[in-house]
């Protein structure tokens, strides 16, 4: 599959990373590079293969449902980038 | 002194022919002369250090002291450790002080080790060279003009410059084994799920495990015996009786049936690794082993699986580095997209970014099927070559890396050049199989350099004490692992 | 052109847990901001989630609630998308491999001659977590974002296509609200946000078997909301059809005020949410053994109890209906008639005088001033013939004032009806006595005089006779 500047930008959008004409240029040369080894992999029969997660064959643990968890609000939000009353500011939200 | 084992200067600490102060201000020391060039350690914190020997020294004293108390432990900076900045070698996380213990680090600290330092990494560990740090190129103690190998190449080049006594790293399709293969140390990846992942910052989850990096085999086991174990906190983490992987340290070989995979001997390995991974085994021989040759058929897939899971399991992990609640917000922006947008540019360097964006193309609609589903599919294959070789023998062995350290700058322009690094051990990962690389002797460069080369042994899943052993019986009968480069004395 | 209108329910229910999905934070409502957000709620680098065994014993009664097929193996699944009360950059939630299968609920719709009943086709239940909450004007221009409710366990029920009419559709919501709080998943508490709605709602010509585009209007959090929604965004759909437009799939959002529903500006694109397991996840194996466990510890159901009430009491279908509503009406209604009350009488004072006051007071039974027993006490009261049954309307509006129990009213209000046979018939015979006009007139063949000595007789007694007695005793000397 062929690569277009187009394709960069959009999908730099769905990931939110800011890349401008040149980058998405720059970009698109590497990872169509990157794209023709992945195509490698349609070579490969895998009619009625299990898709593999996880090696070992192991499900999930469960957890009690007790509260372990303290207020450490203080600690947390020490590295904050924006914070007024306990919440973190972000750029209004508009519906 | 700088050379003793663990082991050894464990006894010395125990029988007070030193201090734990004493050691670690030697190491200390050593950091404030060699670090500035070497570039293996991003943050130092001496002070907290040096309290931290402190109280292993009293531990010491009141007969509290287990194997790794008092020993200084490098730890790489993608464990999140408590009150020390952790910025897993990005600008994203400049500024991030850890928030909590990793659980690997509590260990540690209920162990009695000491903290000397966060070591460098490749940004977000992707990387096989440690030239995408934004903290600076790592140099390989070595030759100082080439590449330590990534993404831990910090706590390798750490190792092998001595600069402490041993170091912690993370492996996702290479990145503890080609590191130390590149440094000549022992560096281990255990079985999937035997460490736990709480506080690793994760890059592609059902991949990563961390693991001990050490000058020699017997000093990875008293770490694993520290490293590994179940933690409620990690869903993957396996909830297994506890091993003691010093056990078997002294088994004899005789008997032992080694597999060479003969893809793992094919073109793209380099002649003169080839040549040192060949007399190795000669060695091997001569200790017992018998060799069988082996085929592990979709060994070229790995390189195209691996570069389709790890990106997009990394694009999701990596979405949380939005600059609202931790790391870097850009200066200047206009609403809440461009916020976003500008945070995530001006945060993440240009491999994480290319990653990002593959991982987030491979999931996107209509393509899932192709890429993800395919790539899992081909896993199962890959896990399943494993699963037919090992009941043809008992470990398998190979080269780590098909080249010795490439010089810095080499392969940076060209990704693809640098993923076809991980060809002999990505498909460990995809497996969740225990992977490990030890010296095995030296190569000589184009410029007449001495470049270390690692031998990879492969184990069956839980099997890392046989793997241990077999490391250490060739380290009894060898001392490649014993050699230290040029110039850091 | 006849218009049909086709609706499909998404219901987003928290569930009743202590703590979080994947952590164990407390979910605890209303606490300071981001004072219940630990390390995982606020996606630190490096944390990792572990599942709940709460949330999975809900989704289990659940699906045993709704019989469904309970998935033996399901999984988790991330949805990525950025927002800011997202603190990973993606949902842990379930995508190909649900919790909950197929499964369906019976509504009854309209009330009286009009009343049918209908069922329901639940396509799915999946477990997932919340996301935490935005506030507005912490400071110019800026949302203040609140993680405390980030990782609270969600079960998404999910509907076919069924409902036919914006009654349909709040008919089921009112019966799922109802049902997840009687099986103790969920606290029903919409203000709180425990229950929230999105409704899909599409138009079609009547008799047409294919699907129109549909609108989805989220976030509805009232049943009032919910039917003025679905009227007004019908009819702009079939307004906008009839008109020559085409209908976009666009997710609406409804202003109370104006009663109108409106597209959200910003969802532009829809949304690649580029759906893939969590790795940092093992899938959920849930066996037979630990179905039939659950079983076990749950309630009665609404529908099993029903027919028994209708079977054991001989209670009217109506009635049985209207006493299995909740479970705190059902739990109420057992607990009177276990203390020796007749069923009929109870369902009677439970739906009638007891429901009113509830009504108007706008309190759930749990707050009812009278008790269990002290209904019962009252209902024995009646039933033992101490009081009429006026009295007994009396006694009740003094016991639902707190003025005391049944005995105690009854005896400081003098209310004890009279029910010795020689006293009544004294009261009767001086009725008769001084209505000779009266008894004349009844005995000419005038029904109505017969109550009017009825209530003559009741008068001179103050109404502490006991009217069946007074009855009796007046017909028999009328020799009627």
């Amino acid at each position: 599959m062929s690569l277009k500047s187009a394709d960069i930008k959009r999908i730099a959008h769905l990931a939110r990373i800011e890349v401008n004409d040149i980058e998405a240029e720059a970009t698109l040369s590497k990872l169509t590079g990157i794209l023709g080894l992945i195509e490698q992999m349609q070579a490969v029969d895998t009619t009625g293969i299990v898709p593999m997660s996880h090696s070992q064959d192991v499900t999930q643990r469960l957890r009690e449902d007790i509260v372990t968890e303290s207020n450490q609000r203080e600690l947390f939000q020490s590295i904050a980038p924006a914070v007024e009353e306990g919440l973190y500011l972000v750029p209004k939200v508009i519906e | 002194m700088i050379n003793k084992s663990l082991k050894q200067l464990g006894a010395m600490l125990q029988g007070k022919e030193i201090s734990s102060v004493e050691l670690t201000q030697e190491f200390l020391n050593r950091i404030d002369r060699l670090n500035p060039e070497i570039n293996a350690f991003i943050t130092l914190d001496k002070d907290r250090t040096l309290s931290q020997a402190r109280r292993a020294d009293e531990m010491l004293s009141a007969g509290k002291g287990t194997a790794l108390t008092g020993l200084p432990i490098g730890q790489k900076d993608i464990f999140v450790a408590k009150g020390w900045r952790t910025t897993c070698g990005s600008k994203m996380l400049e500024t991030f002080i850890g928030p909590y213990d990793a659980d690997i680090i509590e260990r540690f600290d209920a162990a009695g080790a000491v903290n000397l330092g966060k070591t460098n990494m490749d940004e977000f560990a992707m990387g096989s060279s440690n030239e995408t740090s934004y903290f600076g190129k790592v140099q390989n103690p070595w030759d100082r003009n080439r590449v330590p190998g990534g993404s831990s190449g910090g706590s390798a080049a750490a190792v092998a410059a001595r600069l402490c006594a041993a170091a912690t790293g993370t492996d996702t399709g290479g990145s503890i084994r080609q590191p130390a293969s590149l440094c000549g140390l022992s560096g281990l990846k255990p079985t999937y799920g035997l460490a736990s992942r709480f506080g690793m910052i994760a890059f592609a989850s059902s991949l990563d495990q961390s693991g001990p990096m050490a000058k020699s085999c017997e000093d990875m086991a008293l770490m694993m015996n520290v490293i590994t174990g179940f933690d409620k906190r990690d869903s993957t983490s396996l909830n297994r009786e506890k091993e003691d992987y010093t056990r078997a340290l002294n088994k004899p070989l005789a008997g032992l049936k080694v597999g060479l995979p003969k893809e793992y001997f094919a073109e793209g390995l380099g002649p003169e690794v080839a040549k040192v991974v060949q007399e190795a085994i000669v060695e091997y021989k001569k200790l017992g082993a018998q060799i069988v040759d082996i085929s592990l058929p979709n060994t070229q897939l790995s390189i195209p699986v691996y570069y389709v899971l790890a990106p997009a399991e990394a694009s999701s992990n990596l979405s949380r580095y939005d600059g609202v609640r931790y790391g870097h917000r850009a200066k200047e922006y206009g609403d809440l997209m461009d916020m976003y947008c500008k945070s995530r540019a001006e945060g993440f360097g240009a491999e994480v970014k290319r990653r990002i964006l593959i991982g987030t193309y491979v999931l996107s609609a209509g393509y899932y099927d192709a890429y993800y589903l395919k790539a899992q599919q081909i896993r199962r294959l890959i896990a399943q070559d494993f699963e037919n070789a090992f009941k043809q023998c008992d470990i398998i062995m190979g080269p780590t890396a098909p080249s010795t350290a490439f010089k810095t700058g080499e392969k940076a322009d060209d990704p693809v050049a640098m993923y076809l690094q991980d060809i002999y051990t990505i498909a460990v990962n995809l497996a969740g199989l225990p992977g490990m690389s030890i010296p095995a002797g030296f190569a000589p460069s184009e410029d007449g350099k001495r470049l270390p080369v690692g031998l990879q042994i492969i184990g069956n899943y839980f099997d890392e004490a046989r793997m241990l052993n077999v490391g250490h019986a060739y380290q009894q009968v060898t001392d490649w692992h014993t050699q230290m480069p040029e110039g850091i004395e | 052109m006849e218009w049909e209108v086709v609706i499909g329910l998404e219901t987003h229910t928290q569930l009743q847990t202590k703590t979080k999905i994947f952590s164990g934070a407390s979910t605890a409502f209303g606490s300071e901001p981001n004072t219940q957000a630990c390390v995982v709620s606020l996606a630190f680098p490096g944390v990792l989630p572990v599942l709940n065994q709460e949330a999975v014993k809900c989704a289990i009664k659940f699906g045993l609630a709704v019989n469904a097929e309970i998935a033996p193996r399901s999984v988790f699944a991330r949805k990525n998308y950025f927002y800011p009360d997202l603190p990973k950059g993606y949902q842990i939630s379930q995508y190909e491999l649900p919790v909950v299968g197929k499964g369906s609920m019976t509504i009854q719709v309209g009330s009286g001659d009009n009343a049918y009943e209908k069922t329901i086709r639940i396509t799915r239940a999946h477990l997932e977590e919340d996301a935490g909450k935005s506030v507005h004007g912490a400071q110019e221009g800026m949302s203040g974002i609140d993680l405390n409710r980030a990782g609270t366990p969600l079960l998404e029920i999910v509907t076919e296509p069924d409902m036919r009419s914006a009654a349909e559709a709040v008919a089921y919501a009112k019966k799922l609200h109802d049902l997840v709080q009687w099986i103790g998943i969920c606290d029903g508490n919409m203000q709180e946000g425990s229950f929230r709605c999105d409704v899909n709602v599409s138009v079609r010509p009547k008799g047409s078997d294919k699907l129109g585009t549909r609108r989805e209007i989220k976030n509805l959090n009232s049943f009032k909301f919910m039917q003025q929604a679905i009227e007004f965004e019908t009819r702009w759909q079939i307004e906008t059809l009839e008109d020559g437009g085409s209908i976009h799939q666009a997710t609406v959002l409804f202003n109370p005020d104006t009663g109108e529903t409106r597209a959200m500006r910003s969802k532009e694109e829809a949304n690649d949410y580029r759906y893939f397991p969590d790795p940092d996840l093992l899938p959920l194996a849930i066996s037979e053994n630990d179905i039939n466990t659950v079983k076990a510890q749950m309630p009665e159901l609404p529908e099993a109890m029903k027919a028994r009430f209708q079977a054991q009491f001989g209670l009217a279908h109506y009635d049985a209906n209207a006493l299995t509503g909740s479970r705190g009406t059902a739990d109420y209604f057992v607990a009177t008639v276990n203390e020796g009350s007749d069923a009929k009488l109870v369902a009677n004072w439970v739906m009638g005088s007891i429901s009113a006051k509830l009504n108007a007071e706008d309190k759930d039974i749990s707050a009812s001033p009278i008790s269990p027993s002290g209904l019962a006490s009252l209902i024995k009261r009646i039933q033992d013939g101490t009081i009429s049954n006026n009295a007994a309307k009396q006694v009740f509006e003094a016991m639902w004032a707190g003025e005391g129990d049944a005995d105690q009213i009854i005896e400081s209000k003098g209310l004890k009806q009279v029910s010795d046979t020689g006293a009544i018939e004294a009261i009767v015979d001086e009725v008769l006595a001084a209505n000779a006009s009266m008894v004349e007139e009844f005995k000419a063949g005038k029904e109505k005089a017969f109550n009017a000595l009825v209530g003559q007789a009741m008068k001179a007694s103050k109404g502490k006779a006991n009217p069946a007695q007074v009855n009796e005793i007046l017909k028999k000397k009328l020799g009627a």
